[in-house]
């Protein structure tokens, strides 16, 4: 008899309601199977949810809303788009998407990493956070829509501009409005009248460097690009200006 | 430490996740299809409703009377329906009238009656009143009259078709397979301020104008009284309705394009305008004073529909999702991704608009002539 723990679990999801498909997920995770494969993903929410081993599921089809939402460990590959909320405060473990993600990839993260091939919607890292030795990352290949890194608390979002033109300026506005924590880098052109007033620019530091590239030669290898190609581009790094910008809001 | 095991959900997938769905597809060359696909594609987001309210808006239905304007009317009591019909038969000539062919389900409790009738306006009317603006009239003096009968479709070659329940269930309800159309447009309700009643379900319409609209109308007050300063009376008690008057009043009533349309109800930011050329910063200043009242505030995605166009629009910073799937002269709206690929897994292209900026789906020229003599009619004006 072949070990569950050495198969590769095949779901079919067509038609399984969220809630059905997540508590197969974790009676078969409970099982001992270290690999599944869902089918026909139509729009399930939270897969992956308080699974908190370090198991690899990969997706084929659209998952749905807050893909991983408060997972712990495990690795999700996602064949397709991911939608709203994916990594929805995750605590470990990583979401590789092989094309876009939609609003809010990321909120309020506190571990873990989400690698996104292409664009990501709205919002993009809003409230991430980090403690210690936790310091959730998000690489983005191509650019994010408005509000990228809003009220942002802490880790570190990547933003690689790969399908840009020539010229293009990334679409992102209002990037990092509130922003009192964490780091952004940014690959390709962003106007100043793009950040939001509580952001800094400035040259990466050696240590930012280092950082990059591990995370930047991580996405190559993962969506199959050259890391040193990407690397050569023209980064610049966004920072908070202050730690409590609203700390006067109520102070008179 | 009180046990909280016994009303906790171990696993945390209890909590209410619900925001009202939008979807919308259209073919652009003119093709009619069934409604099959758009039914499976939003009950496919069950989960944002509450069974609340459920409807559909469907475009090219009545090809056996295309030109006549079908009147789709709500009653509550069948004393209102003898009353409203001899209205009817008063200000308008009717040619066809019939009850709306309905199926009777386990799901959908205590319907209203509800009946269609294909009607012409009087041959000769007031001076600068068109025909449009004669229906218009009529039918907010229906909708104010208080005797318990609504219309809720009013335009040509189209029809609404909404109540309470899963949008899925109003579908079966209303036997929505059984149409062909090029365009059609869905919503699942999630009722947040207002009572879930038959009326007050999506889409909202006038004229052939249709709204299915996911978000709030924060200032649906102003919204409304400026309507209302043009004969538009609110009486669906949702925030919604200001939205079909809206685009009626500004790009029948008004003329505008469509474009400038859109930059009535989501305005660019003053700091935006600020930064453009100086023509494009004139234009949009211009808009912005003279249509401020209609601008809409608070987080809106919408499908708008009429008679050979499909647009989605969302707020300026886009607190509420919508994405756009094309395959082929097909154009997909919706408030989730997986609702398009479940119908079309292979779509050509799959993207989110910015905030503020319109996604505009046309019939093709060549299909526009033959698909509608309004159109024609509304070219020519």
């Amino acid at each position: 008899m072949t070990n569950i723990r050495e198969k590769i679990i095949k779901i079919d999801a067509a038609g399984i309601y969220y809630r059905d498909l997540n508590a197969r997920l974790r009676d078969t995770i409970a099982d001992g199977a270290a690999k599944i494969e869902l089918t026909n993903v139509h729009g399930q929410r939270y897969i992956g949810t308080d699974l908190n081993k370090p198991v690899l599921v990969e997706i084929f089809g659209t998952p749905g809303n807050d893909l991983g939402a408060f997972m712990n460990g495990p690795r999700i590959i996602v064949h397709g788009n991911a939608q709203d909320g994916c990594g929805n405060t995750m605590n470990e473990g990583e979401i590789i998407v092989h094309g876009r993600a939609g609003d809010t990839v990321g909120l309020s993260a506190r571990g873990g990493k989400i690698f996104v091939r292409d664009n990501v919607g709205y919002r993009g890292g809003i409230h991430m956070k980090e403690y210690k030795s936790k310091k959730p990352v998000i690489v983005i290949g191509g650019t994010a829509q408005d509000f990228l890194g809003e009220y942002m608390a802490g880790g570190t979002i990547i933003l690689l501009g790969m399908n840009l033109k020539e010229g293009q300026d990334h679409l992102s506005k209002y990037v990092g409005t509130g922003m009192h924590g964490g780091v952004i880098y940014v690959r390709g052109n962003i106007p100043a009248y793009h950040l939001g007033k509580e952001v800094g620019v400035a040259k990466l530091s050696e240590k930012d460097n280092a950082a990059l590239k591990e995370h930047v030669t991580e996405f190559a290898r993962l969506f199959g690009y050259n890391a040193d190609d990407i690397l050569n581009g023209n980064f610049k790094k966004l920072y908070p200006r202050w730690l409590r910008p609203y700390g006067r809001l109520y102070a008179y | 430490m009180k046990n909280l095991t016994r009303i906790n959900n171990t696993y945390n997938d209890d909590k209410v996740i619900d925001a009202c769905s939008i979807f919308g597809a259209m073919d652009r060359s003119g093709r009619r299809f069934s409604g099959e696909g758009v039914i499976k594609a939003i009950a496919n987001m069950h989960d944002r409703g509450n069974g609340l309210g459920g409807g559909f808006a469907v475009y090219g239905l009545y090809p056996e009377h295309p030109d006549k304007y079908a009147l789709h009317l709500m009653y509550l009591s069948s004393q209102s329906k003898l009353e409203t019909e001899e209205f009817l038969r008063d200000r308008f000539s009717v040619a066809w009238q019939e009850e709306v062919p309905v199926r009777q389900t386990a799901v959908i409790k205590n319907p209203p009656l509800v009946w269609r009738y294909f009607v012409d306006p009087p041959q000769s009317l007031p001076e600068n009143q068109s025909a449009d603006d004669y229906v218009v009239a009529r039918v907010m003096e229906i909708n104010t009259s208080g005797n318990d009968s609504f219309v809720f479709s009013s335009g040509k070659n189209m029809a609404v078709f909404k109540g309470v329940g899963y949008p899925e269930e109003i579908a079966e309800y209303f036997k929505l397979e059984q149409y062909q159309a090029y365009l059609w447009t869905a919503h699942g309700r999630f009722p947040t301020n207002t009572v879930a009643w038959w009326g007050g379900a999506h889409p909202f319409s006038i004229l052939d104008w249709t709204v299915v609209h996911n978000g709030e109308i924060s200032s649906y007050g102003i919204n409304r009284r400026y309507l209302e300063q043009f004969g538009y009376q609110c009486t669906m008690q949702t925030d919604t309705e200001v939205i079909a008057y809206a685009v009626d009043l500004l790009m029948r009533k008004h003329n505008l394009p469509l474009e400038i349309a859109v930059k009535v109800l989501a305005a660019p930011f003053w700091d935006e305008i600020e930064r453009m050329p100086e023509e494009e910063q004139n234009l949009m200043r211009a808009i912005r004073q003279t249509y401020g009242s209609l601008l809409l505030n608070g987080p809106f995605a919408v499908v708008i529909a009429h008679n050979g166009e499909m647009i989605g629009l969302t707020d300026r910073i886009r607190l509420r999702p919508l994405t756009v799937g094309e395959k082929g002269d097909m154009l997909y709206l919706s408030s989730e991704e997986s609702a398009i690929r479940l119908i079309s897994p292979e779509l050509d292209t799959a993207w989110s608009p910015m905030g503020g900026e319109p996604v505009i789906g046309r019939l093709k020229p060549e299909s526009r002539l033959q698909s509608s003599k309004g159109k024609k009619e509304a070219l020519s004006r």
